[in-house]
C-alpha cells in the first residue's frame, strides 16, 4: 500500500460511512450535515482521478449552493421524530418494492458488459501541462453541444416552472419602489411654517 | 533540503520517505502563509479601530504598548486582545447542540484559511500551482457559509437563528453576482490559474490591469465581497442593534474569537483576490526602473492594504443596508449587469481582427 492508497481508502471509508449515515441517522439537520461530508469526500476520491474540474465543481455547486438550502429548509422545519415514524410498518412493502427496483436497476447497468474491470481502459496519469478544464469545455461546446444545450433548456424549464408554481399575486402586498423613494424632495414631505417668536412679558 | 530529504528517505523507505518529505515540506509552508496572515489579522482589527476612530474624530486604542515605549501606544492592543479572548471561558448554552456548537467556529475558519493555498505573492511564490485556482477559491469561499448557519441552528436561540438566515440569504445570492464577475476576468484571461490570470496583465503599465476594461466588474466584485463577508453596510447577519449580534450571540471566548478571525482572514482573502484579478496582482503599476526594484509581493501588500482601507471606510461612512434593500441590491442589480458585460465582453472577443483594430483595444484584447 502506497500513499495513494490510504488516501484513496481513507476518502472511501469516510464516504461510505456518512452516506450510511445520511439514511440511518435520526435527525435530519445531521443528516443533510453527512451528505455534505459524502460530497466532500467524494470530490477527494475525484481528485485522485485527476478530474480537478468535476471535483471542485462538486462541491462547488452541490456543497456551496444546494445543500446549503437544503439546511436552510431542513433547519426550519419543526420535526416531530414520533409523527415520522407513524406508519412505518404500513408502507414499509411499498418502501422494499420500490428499492427493490431501484437495486435492480442499478445492478443491472453495472453488471452490463460496458461496466467489467476489463473493458474500462486503464486511466493514463495526463502530463502537468494537461487541462482538464479546457478538454471539458472544449467536449461541451464542440462535440456535445446540443445536449448540453438541450439540458440547459430543460433547466431552465424546470426554474420556471418552480417560479410559477409558488408565485402568488397578492392584493394586499406592499412594496416599496426605491427610485420613487430617491426621488423624494423636501417640499413633499415637510412644511416650514413661520412661527413669530414668543415675547417675554 | 537535499540532505533532509535523504534522511526521510532512509528512515521511512524510498516511496513513504519522499511522500512524507512533501507533506512535511507543505507543512511548514502553510504555517508560514498562515501566521503571518493570524497576525495580519490581529493588525487589520487594530488598523480598523485606529481608522474608524480619526474618521470620527477619536484616538483609538492607545494605552496597551510593548516594554513601556511611548510611541508604540496602542501597538499592543490586538494581543491584549487575543490574551483575553484565550482565558475567557467558552459557556455552551444547555439547550445547545453539543457538538454542533464546537464544530461550527471550525468549520468558519477551514475555509477562510484554505483559500490561500492557491494565492501567488509572486510569480514563483505560490502554494499550489493549480489549473482550476479560481474554481477552488469559489469553493472554498463558499463553504464558509456552514460555519454560520451551523452555529445560528446550533445556539438554539431565536437571534442567533435570524443571523443565520439571514446571512445564508445573503451569501447565496452574492455569490451569483461574484461568479459572474470572476467568469469576465477568466474570459479575458482565458486561464483558470491565478498566476496566469496575473500574468495576462503584464504590461508597460497599470493602463493594462483588468481594472480598465472591467470597471463595473471590479466594483460588482468589491461590493459583493463586502457582502460575503457580512461586513458593513450589509452586516444585517450581526445587526447589533435588531438581533444582537446575530448568529454569535452565544459564542464567547476562543470560540468568538475564532468567527473574528474567520470574518477578517476572509477580508483579507477578497482583498488579495481583487488585487490579483483587477490590479495585476505582484505588477508594478508603471514598468519603469524605480518601481520594478521593489519586490512583486510587496506591491501585491500594497494593493491588498489599499483594498482593505476601502472596507474600513465603507463601514466608518455607509448606513446599513435595509434586507430588502440588500436583495434588489443583489439579484435585480448586479445580475443583470454582470450578465449585459459577459455577452459584451464576448461580442468585443469575436469582432474581426480588421475591426478590432479601429478601436483603442488592443492592449487587453
Amino acid at each position: 500500500m502506497n500513499f495513494q492508497d490510504l488516501i484513496f481508502y481513507s476518502f472511501s471509508a469516510i464516504l461510505i460511512a456518512s452516506a450510511l449515515g445520511v439514511i440511518t441517522v435520526r435527525n435530519p439537520v445531521y443528516s443533510a450535515l453527512l451528505l455534505v461530508v459524502a460530497f466532500v469526500s467524494c470530490a477527494g476520491l475525484w481528485l485522485l482521478l485527476e478530474a480537478e474540474f468535476l471535483a471542485i465543481a462538486l462541491v462547488l455547486v452541490y456543497v456551496g449552493a444546494v445543500m446549503v438550502l437544503f439546511l436552510f429548509v431542513v433547519m426550519m422545519l419543526d420535526i416531530n421524530l414520533d409523527q415520522l415514524r407513524e406508519g412505518f410498518w404500513k408502507w414499509f412493502p411499498f418502501g422494499a418494492l420500490v428499492a427493490l427496483v431501484l437495486v435492480g436497476e442499478i445492478s443491472m447497468v453495472l453488471m452490463g458488459r460496458y461496466f467489467g474491470l476489463e473493458e474500462m481502459p486503464e486511466p493514463s496519469a495526463q502530463g502537468a501541462d494537461y487541462n482538464n478544464t479546457r478538454e471539458l469545455g472544449r467536449l461541451i461546446y464542440t462535440e456535445y453541444v446540443y445536449p448540453f444545450e438541450l439540458a440547459a433548456v430543460l433547466l431552465l424549464v424546470a426554474m420556471v416552472a418552480a417560479i410559477a408554481l409558488t408565485l402568488r399575486h397578492r392584493e394586499d402586498k406592499k412594496s416599496l419602489d426605491p427610485s420613487k423613494q430617491v426621488q423624494v424632495k423636501k417640499q413633499d414631505r415637510i412644511r416650514i411654517v413661520a412661527m413669530p417668536s414668543e415675547k417675554k412679558e | 533540503m537535499d540532505y533532509i530529504q535523504q534522511q526521510f528517505a532512509q528512515i521511512f523507505g524510498t516511496e513513504w520517505g519522499s511522500m512524507l518529505f512533501s507533506l512535511t515540506t507543505n507543512l511548514v509552508l502553510i504555517f508560514a502563509i498562515v501566521i503571518p496572515l493570524l497576525l495580519g489579522v490581529a493588525y487589520l482589527t487594530f488598523a480598523e479601530r485606529k481608522i474608524i476612530a480619526y474618521m470620527q474624530a477619536r484616538v483609538g486604542p492607545n494605552r496597551v504598548t510593548f516594554f513601556g515605549i511611548p510611541w508604540l501606544r496602542g501597538w499592543g492592543q490586538p494581543i491584549a486582545d487575543a490574551v483575553k479572548a484565550i482565558m475567557k471561558e467558552i459557556v455552551i448554552p444547555t439547550g445547545a447542540n453539543k457538538v454542533l456548537f464546537i464544530l461550527a467556529p471550525i468549520l468558519t475558519i477551514m475555509p477562510a484559511l484554505a483559500a490561500w493555498a492557491v494565492i501567488p505573492f509572486s510569480p514563483e511564490m505560490v502554494l499550489s500551482d493549480i489549473n482550476a485556482g479560481l474554481l477552488y477559491i469559489l469553493a472554498m469561499t463558499s463553504m464558509g457559509i456552514y460555519g454560520i448557519i451551523i452555529a445560528g441552528w446550533a445556539s438554539n436561540s431565536k437571534y442567533a437563528f435570524l443571523g443565520a438566515m439571514r446571512s445564508a440569504a445573503q451569501v447565496v445570492s452574492y455569490e451569483l453576482a461574484m461568479g459572474f464577475a470572476l467568469v469576465c476576468v477568466l474570459m479575458m484571461s482565458q486561464s483558470l490559474n491565478l498566476g496566469d490570470i496575473v500574468k495576462g496583465q503584464q504590461g508597460d503599465s497599470f493602463l493594462n490591469w483588468y481594472l480598465i476594461p472591467l470597471f463595473p466588474m471590479f466594483l460588482v466584485y468589491l461590493i459583493s465581497g463586502i457582502a460575503e463577508t457580512n461586513r458593513a453596510p450589509f452586516d444585517v447577519a450581526e445587526g447589533e442593534s435588531e438581533i444582537v449580534a446575530g448568529f454569535h450571540v452565544d459564542y464567547s471566548g476562543m470560540a468568538f474569537t475564532v468567527f473574528f478571525l474567520a470574518e477578517y482572514s476572509n477580508m483579507i482573502l477578497v482583498a488579495a483576490l481583487t488585487s490579483i484579478l483587477f490590479l495585476g496582482g505582484w505588477l508594478p503599476p508603471i514598468d519603469v526602473a524605480p518601481f520594478t526594484l521593489i519586490p512583486g509581493f510587496i506591491w501585491l501588500l500594497l494593493k491588498i492594504a489599499f483594498i482593505l482601507f476601502f472596507f474600513l471606510w465603507f463601514r466608518a461612512t455607509f448606513p446599513r443596508y435595509r434586507y430588502d434593500q440588500i436583495m434588489r441590491l443583489g439579484w435585480k442589480i448586479f445580475i443583470p449587469i454582470t450578465l449585459v458585460w459577459i455577452v459584451l465582453l464576448g461580442l468585443i472577443m469575436q469582432l474581426p481582427e480588421s475591426i478590432r483594430d479601429n478601436f483603442p483595444l488592443t492592449i487587453w484584447f
